[in-house]
């Protein structure tokens, strides 16, 4: 049996454009490739049939009429279980809303659908959102395509998983610590992380609010492109989207790295990187100096406390985001004979163990008496990050560094220590901090063939230098490096 | 020891969250380690530092995004949100008794 044909953006569209597919066909085709796998992956929750094949429809119907197509027609994409999606389930991995539908499209769904991309469905998750191996998921774990005894990374785990398998040519992830990127490192997909405030939130079942950011994830740095050029953009409907100048993020995909400067700090190759990981990085970093990149020693000083100041600032804010699920407008309620005990048995049967924790946490660091040692002391630390990042955007066009510590750990490995998987995410959170973007592109894999990640960040709004980077890095053969 | 019993006890009433005896004894010892980690952030001088109280924007100079205009839009979904309610009494939410008599 041939391999079954890995579907890009421009590849669906030629297809379309030709007549040699329509729509409808290629959306069967992806269905039948969920229904063969995910059994095994895990990686959909729920499937959307009704509004793909309407969709798919409606872009076979602009065919026929020889109508122009608009840029992701009949592009099969998948949508992670935390973003809102009209009349289709959304249980953000959760218990507490196993059954919620919303009545409306996040702004990046709504966006996508004029674009006229095929919803197949919702992608598994850690449980809103909270965690790096999809293993907190209510709905069971997810299993990585690529070695399914390991995690496929989290918490977007289901998007990268899907889109890693071909069982969908690109998602919608979100990241509010790495949950973009660590999953497309684990996976061997490319995972963009926009600028805080670049793609709107509106729809987005909020975690912490001023880290979170949805994010596309694809096969390649094209696709991953063009769905970020539809996505981005200023939207009245979220206070914290940018009124930034949009540049068409799919021009620079071919341009050469003219003696750009890659940032490289020394912070992120010491104690705790595996000696693989940082052979490949390394190697990677090279390959970037051969396309004409100059290689800048860094220092980000403020890098060891990022982990603290992440797990402060996010677990606060999500004790506050959380609080709404009470039982009372929406979502699971669990009887109580008063109001308080209605809240507190509702939240005890609907939240998993690491969203208890978390809320735990951060009610206790926003608590009266801790307030200024904890989370006000995170603000001050998280202001320290930011300009350890503005410092080196001085002198460097752009910072590279791996994307996670280690390839993709076995399913079990890490959960009896939730200390231990919140350091795993040691790369990541500082960018996240800093609201800077940044991507994750597969360069290169371990001796058992697991997939390795590099992070590539550059300065706010500057998600096309990104791409370009990672475009000409994938071209000259960055994952086999 | 940072956390004991009793200050779990406290934040889960905060939180309202339910908890078992056990649970109460296994996020003792794991929030213990977490905000035992945390104090690194204490070897830090903050004293002329600034918390970073807003993120948008912070890397471009524009500290003054501009306002929306304020106008009326329609917005007529109380039906579709009292359908997804646990047990809504049109157009209320209906909930316990919280007032005694």
């Amino acid at each position: 049996m041939s391999a079954p044909t890995a579907w890009t953006v421009a590849g669906v569209r030629a297809a379309l454009e030709g007549k040699k597919v329509s729509a409808r066909e290629l959306a069967a085709e992806f269905y039948g490739r969920i229904d063969r796998r995910n059994g095994q992956l895990n990686a959909f929750l729920t499937l959307s049939p009704e509004r793909a094949y309407a969709q798919a429809d409606r872009i076979d119907a602009a065919v026929a009429r020889g109508e122009a197509l608009p840029p992701l027609a009949g592009v099969p994409v998948a949508i992670k279980d935390v973003i809102s999606t009209r009349d289709i389930r959304t249980t953000c991995g959760s218990k507490i809303l196993e059954s919620y539908v919303p009545p409306y499209d996040a702004t990046a769904v709504e966006r996508l659908d004029r674009a006229g991309a095929v919803f197949l469905g919702k992608t598994n998750c850690d449980e809103f959102a909270m965690g790096g191996s999809n293993e907190n998921s209510a709905y069971g774990p997810v299993r990585n395509p690529v070695a399914p005894d390991r995690v496929p990374g989290g918490s977007s785990g289901g998007s990268a998983a899907a889109v890693a398998a071909g069982l969908a040519v690109a998602a919608l992830g979100t990241d509010t610590g790495g949950s973009i990127r660590q999953p497309g490192a684990y996976c061997g997909v490319s995972g963009l992380m926009p600028t805080y405030g670049r793609v709107s939130r509106y729809g987005l079942v909020a975690f912490a609010s001023s880290l979170d950011k949805i994010g596309p994830l694809a096969a390649n740095v094209a696709d991953t492109a063009a769905v970020m050029a539809v996505i981005a953009g200023h939207d009245a409907n979220d206070s914290t989207s940018a009124a930034v100048p949009m540049p068409d993020y799919t021009v620079n995909l071919d341009k050469p790295l003219d003696r750009l400067r890659i940032g490289v700090p020394e912070d992120y190759f010491g104690a705790g990187l595996d000696p693989e990981v940082k052979e490949k990085v390394q190697a990677g970093v090279a390959l970037l100096e051969r396309l004409g990149c100059r290689r800048i020693p860094l220092q980000m000083p403020h890098t060891d406390y990022a982990i603290a100041t992440y797990y402060i600032i996010a677990t606060a804010e999500a004790s506050s985001n959380l609080a709404r699920y009470d039982g009372v407008r929406y979502g699971l309620r669990v009887p109580g004979s008063t109001l308080v005990e209605m809240y507190r048995k509702t939240r005890e049967r609907g939240f998993g163990p690491e969203v208890k924790r978390r809320i735990m946490l951060g009610t206790y660091a926003l608590s009266a008496g801790y307030y200024d040692a904890y989370y006000l002391r995170a603000q001050k630390v998280r202001a320290l990050i930011a300009r350890d990042f503005a410092d080196a955007f001085q002198k460097v066009d752009a910072i590279v560094t791996p994307t996670s510590p280690t390839a993709a750990f076995r399913l079990g490995e890490k959960t009896s220590d939730p200390l231990q998987m919140y350091l795993s995410d040691i790369y990541t959170v500082t960018g996240s901090l800093a609201g800077v973007p940044g991507i994750s592109v597969p360069c290169g894999k371990t001796k058992a063939g697991l997939p390795i990640g590099m992070q590539i960040l550059a300065p706010h709004f500057n998600e096309g230098r990104v791409l370009q980077i990672a475009s000409a890095f994938e071209k000259a053969g960055g994952s086999g490096v | 020891m940072k956390i004991s019993r009793g200050d779990v006890l406290r934040v889960a009433e905060l939180a309202h969250l339910g908890l078992s005896p056990d649970e109460v004894d296994k996020y003792r010892d794991q929030l213990d380690g977490i905000l035992t980690y945390v104090e690194k952030l204490n070897e830090l001088d903050l004293g002329k530092v600034e918390p970073m109280a807003q993120v948008l924007y912070a890397g471009s100079g524009d500290t003054h995004p501009e306002l929306r205009e304020d106008i009326l839009r329609p917005c007529d979904v109380a039906a579709l949100v009292l359908a997804d309610a646990p047990d809504a009494a049109k157009p209320f939410f209906r909930v316990p008794r919280v007032i005694e008599k």
